[in-house]
């Protein structure tokens, strides 16, 4: 115990040094945008830019999420089946009420309705099981995965769940329109993480987040109710897949199997990739949106150039995000560091 | 895995009692992946279907399905129904044709019957029967379609499946059937054999390219999400999408005379079924059925479109 409170001692300097570390997603970010329109100037088009800000509002949002519970100690590997069941659950749910009383407004405010319970009540498990289970996060929430996975491949009978036609009509603006020049993905997304930013910065439980992520024990004596926090963390994250799978279904109006796969890892990158510490106490929301940006527009960019083969796609991402990472963390700010935690 | 134990538990005792009651029941293993995408559902909806309707009609014929999630899986699988169930037939669709060659092999040594579907083993002397769709044909068949449809200058785009051998036969037999044909392929990219991949893909073929005649998916998943990026982009009157496989809102589609999606190519699914009928024929009927069964890849258009058309099916 005694070794740990140097470190939170250690905590108010680094506040000094925070624009180092949001420049180095922000420069990532600004370079690859360079990439991309020195490969094929459309990269800056007004259509690519908005296709790119609407897909990466997907990964962006849950990444929002996964801020809070990276940065509390935690991590939840079942957001991506949790997005394909809750996906799944939406269109049944709407088609049973398009049967019973026709497709209305109703229908789609139904579906949006059940998708806010069953995100908060899916996170509400996970977080449950990590805190009063005490079972570790990781495992808590790779089972959880497979639950969720397995369950979208039973409904859906191995096949895909597709919403009904008149509902879908009624539903499709949601992705498709826009207001003031920006579809209504970008907008929920930019108000999620300005809501994201204001909790992790400016309210007691930002600051508890980031206290039980760095130490535990000390947050425990210093009458923080670590438990009840988590367990919001994870509601939280719940919510916020929940609202990504309301702006994804109207996108093509299907769930399957293959929906929402790997999309924990795209959302613990962006996080990462921000500069948020995968092991807790220290969470920038700012950063993670910059993240969730950088992984799209990579996939991006891949296919508006034909100079890499398509089999290679795979290592310019890996070599992209590592070295995103790697401006954030270069070798003079490591060095530093370890002689500070000497 | 304590749950599979348990299940292999029960299975074994299930089997040993069922082996005593009656000596001369026919047993048949059915290997399959698990259904983690559209068609492997389809997949499993029909050689359900089968099993039901073989077992109706034959009181000796006893099927044992099971699925796996991977090839480590399907292998453990394999050899459960050799020790276990003791089968005299196994019907096998590959997870990966490499890493299954030895379990299948040790099937053989068993005195099973062996019917390999739709992916091969690389070694042929493994299998009694060979039941497959065509992926070169499918690439061929979207090839000739494409060339009535378009001529000299017109301009495609190419949207590929998950980087195997089913994707590269697919492509290369394609390419080779537009040569010449002065059809010009804009790009091709990957997009995984999936709907969101499928739009998102599109989507940045339309904002590069001003002028796209023609796309060709060759899958209904990957062309469900390619109409959803044309429609968006408002350009559904510029071009025509053809997929591959024969999923039913698509088959719906062409019988209901859509532009957009104006034929398709099969590659059923349902040819488990084919496997599980020849394989029980070679029991219960007096002809032959050794052989390798190569079925075509026909294009379905709205005139024959009827006879591919199962609404029950989950693909």
């Amino acid at each position: 115990m005694s070794v740990s409170v140097p470190d939170t001692a250690s905590k108010p300097h680094k506040g000094f040094r925070l624009d180092l570390k949001t420049a180095g997603p922000l420069l990532a970010l600004i370079l690859l945008i360079i990439l991309g329109y020195s490969l094929n100037p459309l990269f800056l088009g007004e259509g690519n830019v908005t296709n790119l800000l609407t897909r990466s509002a997907f990964i962006g949002i849950i990444a929002v999420g996964a801020t809070f519970v990276i940065t509390a100690g935690g991590i939840d590997l079942s957001v991506g089946s949790m997005a394909a069941f809750i996906a799944g659950m939406m269109i049944i749910i709407m088609n049973a009420a398009v049967d019973s009383m026709g497709a209305s407004i109703w229908t789609v405010l139904l579906g949006i309705g059940c998708s806010l319970i069953l995100g908060i009540g899916a996170g509400f498990i996970n977080g449950f099981l990590t805190t009063k289970g005490k079972i570790e996060a990781f495992i808590v929430t790779l089972g959880t995965m497979g639950i969720y996975r397995s369950l979208i491949t039973y409904f859906a009978d191995g096949g895909t769940l597709s919403l009904n036609r008149g509902a879908r009509e009624i539903y499709r603006p949601v992705y498709y329109d826009s207001f003031i020049g920006l579809p209504y993905p970008v907008w929920v997304f930019i108000i999620v993480a300005l809501l994201g930013w204001v909790l992790m910065n400016r309210t007691a439980f930002g600051r508890y987040c980031m206290a039980i992520g760095s130490n535990e024990q000390v947050a425990r004596y210093s009458a923080i109710k670590v438990d009840r926090v988590r367990t919001l963390t994870y509601i939280l994250q719940g919510l916020c897949v929940s609202l990504a799978t309301i702006i994804y279904v109207p996108r093509l109006g299907s769930a399957s199997s293959a929906t929402g796969v790997l999309w924990e890892l795209e959302a613990i990158a962006a996080v990462i990739i921000g500069g948020t510490m995968l092991k807790g106490g220290y969470g920038r929301i700012g950063g993670t949106v910059i993240g969730a940006l950088i992984l799209t527009a990579i996939g991006n960019i891949l296919n508006l150039t034909d100079i890499i083969s398509n089999y290679l796609n795979g290592a310019v991402q890996g070599v992209i995000i590592v070295a995103a990472v790697y401006l954030q963390r270069g070798s003079f700010r490591t060095g530093r560091r370890a002689k500070k935690a000497e | 895995m304590s749950m599979k134990a348990l299940t292999l538990a029960l299975a074994a005792t299930t089997a040993l009692a069922g082996a005593a009651v009656a000596q001369d029941q026919i047993r048949i293993g059915v290997s399959i992946p698990a259904a983690t995408h559209g068609w492997a559902g389809g997949l499993n909806w029909h050689a359900q279907e089968a099993e039901k309707r073989l077992e109706a009609a034959h009181d000796n014929i006893e099927i044992t399905l099971v699925t796996a999630d991977s090839p480590g899986d399907q292998a453990s699988d394999i050899e459960d129904l050799i020790s276990v169930q003791q089968i005299h037939a196994l019907v096998v669709l590959p997870f990966e044709s490499d890493p299954l060659v030895e379990p299948v092999r040790q099937a053989k040594e068993s005195g099973a019957f062996i019917t390999v579907v739709d992916r091969g083993l690389p070694d042929a002397s493994i299998q009694d029967v060979y039941v497959a769709g065509n992926n070169t044909e499918l690439g061929s068949v979207s090839a000739e379609y494409f060339k009535t449809r378009l001529g000299d200058g017109d301009n495609i785009v190419i949207l590929r499946g998950i980087p195997t051998v089913i994707d590269t036969e697919r492509f290369d037999a394609f390419m080779a059937g537009i040569e010449g044909s002065g059809i010009n392929v804009l790009d091709d990219e990957f997009a995984n054999w999936n709907r969101d991949d499928g739009f998102e893909v599109m989507q940045d073929f339309l904002s590069r390219f001003p002028d796209i005649d023609g796309v060709w998916a060759q899958d209904d998943d990957i062309a469900m999400g390619v109409v959803e990026a044309v429609r968006q982009a408002g350009r559904e009157d510029e071009m025509f999408i053809v997929g591959g496989a024969g999923m039913k809102d698509v088959i719906k589609g062409i019988m209901d005379g859509d532009t957009l999606i104006p034929v398709d190519v099969l590659y059923p699914p349902a040819m488990i079924a084919t496997a599980m009928d020849v394989t029980v024929a070679n029991f219960t009927s007096n002809g032959p059925v050794q052989g390798e069964y190569i079925l075509g890849a026909p294009l379905v258009t709205q005139e024959n479109a009827a006879q591919f058309y199962f609404p029950d099916s989950p693909f």
